[in-house]
């Protein structure tokens, strides 16, 4: 860690001097992984992460870059996308001219990589995607995907608010990032457990994943609507922003209106401990270990499952407070 | 009549008041406020409130503007001062108090008058091209701040620190108190002075006013440090509304709704004559078209182009060779009708 850290600092002080107009973050650590021979022990791996929007992802980037180790019999490149397509599928194009053993990456949005996953099948590198999938018709492109299923998790959230909120609600819905898989499976997975209830889905809007975006959607719902029930955040960050929004309209979150998010990263965990929030259905971001079993059986051409659903919790407020302290995210 | 049709201002209100007239018919008690333990509560609260930053950012980018200049990097020196000014309380061992809140806020502000002062220095004394200068730090800036909260979003409890954002004084939020106190000092400091015309001097041209003993360069590297400072505020606003320093996304695009407030107030991006009040209404107008998009129920997948069209309104009707086209249609027909 302290090592990345430092070459960041390099490359930052760098690119000031030179006035590249390039990130510092996207330039990463991909200039570090030399051409890991394939016959060696370590698998070299690169993997393209979509960037550091939530809490969530930052959980997510520390396990795969403390499980992927050379201890563990690996050799990270790891790059920061920034939420850019084109930063990943430039960063997936330099790991293939490295000629790394496996490529691995969570795209940012669904659709457009066909080309690049081409690429990367014509240069004999399995492709694995973690967290999020891709929309494509060919599925030999990848050899497997590990993540959690969005839709369950919005049915999850929404089973448990028809089991234990009552019958007749009026839900304000915070949305992810629009057209995102998380926030288009989420959004469908909560309707679909609400359906044929009288829980109603009164506005809906997107708060792109953050706080500040959370809080400033829920001020204007507060303002339009004076009957809210209950908040449904597509994730953590967005819920701790409407509590606050929620706070100053002078009503208290948990009681007076109903959280229900998904993600269960510490801050959120927290809130629900205090009785912020009323329910967090948990989306695991420790998919290290996963990527790390599957990685080592594509180099060795065993054959994996194509899809493996990550298994998440979901926790109540009296479960959360049991949890907290053991909690690594 | 025809006066005040005629103002540059004209439009842009008529914008701000159309949106919202909008809300309101959608919603008619949108505009109420209330009072709540103490202090006003109602939209056009948040409005003042939310527009702070964006109110901060603006006003610096107007003067920078007005020198013919543009900074590109307020977004980055936004995400940075929150980041720096949230590791600091972080980092303390004492994060509730009052002196931590006062030391992380001088910290980073003091941290963005450098960077203000490394733009200046690369535009006023090294003639780099504003545009170009800038670059670098929108670029890289976010990769400072990235380093300094390590890639995390630093969250921290200092009940001080969040009175920048969620803090009540004589009934008004204090971000909002801030952000239109100093913006008042501003435009008094420059409009009742001669700074304003010597700014405008250096925008129009350059040379001409060097040569004439306007001392251009200070003048050039005093706003960009100004737009720095302003932007470390507007930092320290932004974080504490969350109170979580998020490297990613704080002040992302703020510099476009910057210029765009800019432009929308009547504001050439050619440099010379600016106009705050100008930058105010835009300002207003773009914090207000994010309440419409929730107040109206506007769906997340047109959003971007409700506040494009919106946006390609006002400057349409503000388009001085469009409205004389108009014009000339108009008396056009009126000879028509009086040769008929």
């Amino acid at each position: 860690m302290k090592r990345k850290t430092f070459l960041r600092a390099g490359l930052a002080t760098l690119s000031i001097a030179a006035m590249a107009a390039m990130s510092a973050c996207s330039g990463g650590d991909s200039g570090g992984g030399e051409a890991g021979g394939s016959g060696s022990e370590t698998i070299a791996l690169g993997f393209s992460q979509v960037g550091a929007e939530s809490g969530w992802r930052a959980a997510n980037t520390k396990d795969i870059q403390d499980t992927l180790t050379e201890e563990n019999g690996f050799k990270l490149s790891f790059s920061d996308a920034q939420q850019k397509q084109e930063n990943q599928i430039q960063a997936l194009r330099s790991y293939i001219a490295q000629g790394v053993d496996v490529l691995a990456f969570s795209p940012v949005v669904e659709t457009g990589w066909d080309a690049v996953l081409q690429e990367a099948k014509s240069a004999n590198i399995p492709v694995i995607l973690t967290d999020r999938a891709v929309d494509t018709t060919d599925d030999s492109l990848f050899a497997s995907f590990i993540g959690s299923d969005f839709v369950a998790e919005g049915q999850r959230a929404g089973d448990w608010v028809v089991e234990n909120l009552g019958k007749d609600l009026k839900v304000v819905e915070l949305q992810g990032t629009t057209g995102s898989a998380p926030a288009i499976d989420r959004k469908e997975g909560f309707g679909k457990a609400i359906e044929g209830t009288d829980i109603d889905i009164i506005d809906s809007q997107t708060g792109d994943f953050t706080r500040a975006g959370g809080k400033q959607v829920m001020e204007g719902f507060l303002n339009s609507h004076d009957d809210i029930d209950l908040v449904f955040a597509h994730n953590d960050d967005m819920g701790l922003g409407a509590i606050e929004a929620i706070e100053a309209a002078g009503k208290k979150p948990g009681k007076d209106i109903k959280i229900v998010t998904i993600d269960a990263v510490k801050d959120g965990m927290q809130a629900l401990v205090d009785g912020k929030i009323n329910y967090i259905v948990e989306c695991n971001p420790l998919l290290g270990e996963d990527l790390a079993e599957i990685a080592k059986k594509v180099v060795a051409g065993e054959a994996v499952e194509k899809r493996i659903v990550v298994e998440d919790a979901a926790f109540t407020q009296e479960e959360a407070a049991k949890v907290l302290a053991d909690r690594t995210y | 009549m025809t006066r005040i049709y005629k103002h540059r201002l004209f439009w842009p209100v008529v914008a701000l008041l159309a949106l919202l007239l909008a809300c309101t018919i959608k919603r008619p008690d949108i505009l109420g406020i209330s009072v709540l333990d103490g202090h006003l509560f109602g939209a056009p609260i948040d409005i003042l409130r939310n527009s702070s930053p964006l109110l901060l950012v603006s006003l610096g980018m107007t003067l920078v503007i007005a020198t013919r200049g543009i900074d590109l990097s307020v977004g980055a020196i936004v995400a940075i001062s929150g980041a720096v000014a949230l590791t600091f309380i972080a980092s303390s061992s004492n994060p509730g108090s009052v002196g931590t809140a006062i030391g992380a806020i001088v910290v980073a502000l003091g941290l963005c008058v450098i960077l203000g002062a490394f733009n200046g220095l690369l535009v006023a004394n090294f003639g780099i091209q504003p545009i170009v200068a800038t670059l670098i730090l929108m670029t890289a800036g976010r990769g400072v701040a990235m380093l300094i909260t390590n890639g995390q979003i630093t969250t921290v409890n200092s009940a001080p620190f969040s009175k920048l954002a969620s803090g009540f004084v004589l009934g008004l939020p204090v971000a909002a108190l801030i952000a239109y106190g100093v913006f008042a000092v501003v435009a008094l400091v420059v409009r009742r002075t001669a700074l304003g015309m010597l700014l405008e001097a250096v925008g129009i041209n350059p040379e001409a006013s060097r040569l004439a003993g306007v001392k251009s360069k200070t003048l050039v590297f005093t706003v960009y440090v100004l737009c720095g400072l302003l932007s470390g505020l507007a930092g320290l606003i932004f974080a504490a509304n969350t109170m979580a320093a998020d490297a990613n996304n704080a002040g992302l695009f703020i510099e476009l709704d910057a210029i765009l407030a800019v432009v929308i107030g009547g504001t050439s991006l050619a440099g010379g004559k600016f106009n705050l009040a100008g930058t105010m209404i835009g300002v207003l107008i773009i914090t207000t078209l994010t309440l419409a998009v929730t107040v109206l129920g506007i769906s997340p997948l047109v959003t971007s182009l409700f506040k494009a069209i919106v946006v390609i309104a006002v400057t349409l009707m503000m388009s001085t060779r469009l409205r004389a086209m108009f014009g000339s249609l108009r008396d056009r027909r009126r000879y028509q009708e009086v040769g008929a």
